[in-house]
């Protein structure tokens, strides 16, 4: 018997297509060629001055929390650290836009964005210092893993907005990815599902120059990232990464428009990253200082200082107290990151199933036998360590 | 992690229709998503055509796009998304078309659905059933008879079932459904119409899943197998009465968890074991099996464990499979191995 005869084959006939309806104006999806700006402009003027300061603060609470985690890299608190430095306008509006019952899911690189969502720092850094995959309850946070592998929480980001949509909750789900991550598979199969199932979905990509070392140019051919929502069917909406309340504004009304169940939105934004790619990488063999300097003078936290000391929001003596609060933060930070984290070898089996398979208990009983001939009967050590 | 569905066997007034494995596996499905309006089945075509080997037929009527949803053409997007809803609460049965087609979505099953729980310190564990259809023997071209169990049990975080009969294949995938943690849940494409006695309306209780169960008792010897080769090890069990064996068979419906109880008792029972699959046998289910059984019954054992299995080739072409497939001859050629005097 061939496949086609066990799957019955021949009583599948194939239905005249429906009445194919192409776009007839794909105009409204199609991204403006200039990215979106507020900073600097006349639409600045239109932004609520106690959200500009918000974002002002969480900018200058992102800065000092990226340089401090760099710092306890060097001093072996962490394994590694993908600084957002030069990013955090898009790290801090991505976390601002969402309602307490929607979703984010970030990359490795998106920490910040999980502590601007109001995550503890020390719980978003488990994964980098080593000690925990996830540090934190995803649910209770509804903030997913930072995602590793490449592109691969999008279609994540997909099922649950979907999931959430199907249960008539009116939740949204922003799932943030980096230019390189364009590329990969699940990026185009997320946006298409997305936009297929109409799902309330965010799609973040921080356009920051290089993946590790490959410039965009050799990532794509496409005029820009966001141009690539057109021929899902969603708009792309191009926007200057570095300008917080550009970024705040965009992914809002994106939200938005999840919200009301007008489907997904694609976000390129513009930015740079200032640091290397992590603290293991030697950005000098791939980019010139030059090009470095040439961003520092569009750096997203002088943008905002420039508009609030223009508007007079924000003084010499009000930035002192942002900064103050910051390394509070960033010291409490060091101080926590200081302990080492208590730990139980015998939790390597606590959840690989909801119950141990009878091959595991068998192995959870040698490592159990192979520290107490280290340490005594088990449990001691820990105690200490707690 | 159990489910009972009609409880005793009291109960089980159902008339016994004959019904195909397909059958079962969809009754399963629809009973599954008429108890628990979380559990959704999607994936390529499920919806309007039924499957292309029809097992989620009638579920969309019944249930709505929404419950059974034909996907776009990604298998890692479906996967992907299943994660998602996962996430949210939702009890996502996934199918994928064919064995070889899952594999775009081996990432996903990798580093996602098996991995969630443990990364998330149990805090978001997934239960996703991933249903394939494996296997050769049924005149598939290429790429659609791949036995590709050994990479998903070689991924600690999935369960790895398989059913070969038509009571199991009902059983197996309501435990499947009803753990909370993620099944792959393989089934062997040459039995789907393989039919047998059952009654729909009174299925036997629900086990949980790990539990391997003798199928032919005997005593010189055990074959030990699962899924399409279930049928070949019977058959060649009745034939080797012929040469006055009488040879137990062990089907272990679970790779993974795997019953190591029911394995080594009966290999301590009959002292002589073959394992027989028709995956590669390189680096397959039937090394790790033969390494346990060493492990546990070396004293007993008359004669080293033996290993009948596909051989370490792509799946070959249809017209060629049969030479490829572990058949009643080989599996009698191993059995008469086993009559083994050292070599000094
Ligand atoms: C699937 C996959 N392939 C390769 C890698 C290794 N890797 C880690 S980060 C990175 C570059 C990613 O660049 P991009 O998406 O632009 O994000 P960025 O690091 O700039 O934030 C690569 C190749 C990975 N994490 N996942």
């Amino acid at each position: 018997m061939t496949v086609q005869e066990l799957a019955g084959a021949a009583a599948y006939r194939p239905t005249p297509p429906p009445a194919w309806k192409p776009l007839t104006d794909p105009a409204p999806l199609l991204p403006d060629p200039e990215p979106y700006r507020v900073l600097g402009t006349d639409a600045a003027a239109g932004v609520d001055p106690d959200l500009l300061l918000r974002l002002y603060a969480e900018l200058v609470r992102g800065r000092r929390y990226n340089a401090q985690a760099t710092a306890l890299t060097k001093q072996g608190r962490l394994a590694v650290y993908p600084s957002s430095t030069g990013q955090e306008a898009c790290e801090v509006a991505a976390a601002l836009v969402l309602e307490e019952r929607d979703w984010l899911f970030p990359s490795y690189r998106d920490t910040l964005a999980a502590v601007a969502r109001g995550l503890d720092p020390v719980e978003a850094l488990t994964l980098l210092r080593g000690d925990r995959h996830t540090g934190y309850d995803p649910r209770e946070h509804r903030i997913a893993p930072l995602c590793t592998p490449l592109a691969t929480q999008l279609p994540h980001a997909v099922g649950l907005a979907h999931a959430a949509r199907l249960k008539g909750d009116d939740v949204v789900a922003l799932a943030m990815v980096g230019d390189g991550g364009t590329s990969e598979g699940d990026f185009h199969e997320a946006l298409n599902f997305a936009a297929v199932w109409r799902a309330p979905v965010v799609f973040l990509v921080q356009n920051n120059g290089f993946a590790i070392s490959v410039p965009l140019a050799k990532q794509t051919a496409a005029p820009s990232l966001a141009h690539k929502a057109v021929g899902y069917g969603m708009p792309g909406r191009l926007v200057d990464g570095n300008d917080a309340a550009a970024m705040h504004q965009v992914l809002a009304e994106a939200v938005a428009r999840a919200r009301s169940g007008e489907g997904p939105t694609l976000v390129e934004a513009l930015t740079y990253r200032m640091d290397a790619h992590t603290n293991a990488d030697d950005a000098t063999r791939y980019r010139g200082d030059d090009e470095v300097e040439a961003w520092r003078a569009h750096d997203p936290i002088l943008l905002l200082e420039r508009e609030l000391t223009g508007r007079g929001l924000l003084d010499e003596e009000g930035a002192g107290t942002v900064r103050e609060a910051a390394e509070r933060m960033a010291a409490d930070l060091r101080d926590q990151m200081n302990a080492d984290p208590p730990l139980d070898p015998m939790d390597l089996f606590s959840h690989v199933y909801e119950e141990p398979t009878g091959q595991l208990r068998e192995q959870e009983a040698r490592l159990r036998d192979e520290l107490e001939a280290e340490h005594g009967p088990h449990g001691s050590e820990t105690e200490e360590a707690r | 992690m159990t489910t009972t569905v009609a409880a005793t066997a009291g109960e089980r007034t159902g008339r016994a229709v004959q019904a195909t494995m397909a059958q079962a596996l969809g009754r399963a499905l629809r009973d599954a998503m008429a108890e628990d309006p979380a559990v959704h089945v999607l994936g390529e075509d499920v919806g309007t055509l039924g499957g292309v080997f029809r097992v989620t037929d009638g579920l969309a009527k019944e249930f709505g796009d929404d419950r059974c949803t034909d996907t776009p053409l990604a298998e890692a997007g479906i996967l992907g998304a299943a994660v998602g809803m996962a996430m949210y609460g939702l009890r996502p049965v996934v199918e994928m078309q064919f064995d070889a087609f899952a594999y775009p979505a081996f990432e996903q099953l990798v580093s996602h659905v098996a991995k969630m729980r443990n990364r998330t310190m149990g805090a978001m564990p997934l239960p996703i059933t991933v249903r394939i259809p494996y296997g050769g023997g049924i005149g598939g071209v290429e790429h659609h008879s791949d036995s590709s169990e050994a990479y998903y049990m070689a991924t600690a975080g999935l369960h790895v079932v398989t059913p070969a009969t038509v009571e199991d294949a009902y059983g197996l995938l309501r435990a499947s459904i009803a753990s909370d943690d993620p099944v792959v849940f393989l089934e062997p494409k040459r039995l789907y119409w393989a039919k047998a006695a059952w009654s729909p309306e009174a299925p036997a209780a629900v086990e949980p899943i790990g539990r391997a169960v003798v199928r032919r008792p005997g005593s010189s010897a055990t074959l030990i197998t699962y899924g399409p080769s279930l049928p070949v090890c019977l058959e060649a069990a009745e034939a080797a009465t012929a040469e006055g064996w009488d040879l137990e068979v062990v089907d272990l419906r679970s790779l993974v968890p795997f019953d190591d109880e029911t394995v080594a008792a009966s290999v301590r029972r009959t002292g002589r074991a073959v394992v027989v699959h028709e995956s590669p046998g390189f680096a397959g289910p039937g090394g790790e099996i033969a390494a346990r059984i060493t492990e546990r019954c070396f004293h007993h054992l008359e004669a080293p464990v033996l290993r009948v299995a596909g051989f370490d080739i792509p799946y070959p072409p249809p017209m060629q499979e049969r030479h490829h497939l572990p058949g009643v001859d080989r599996v009698l050629d191993a059995v008469a191995r086993l009559q083994w005097e050292a070599e000094s």
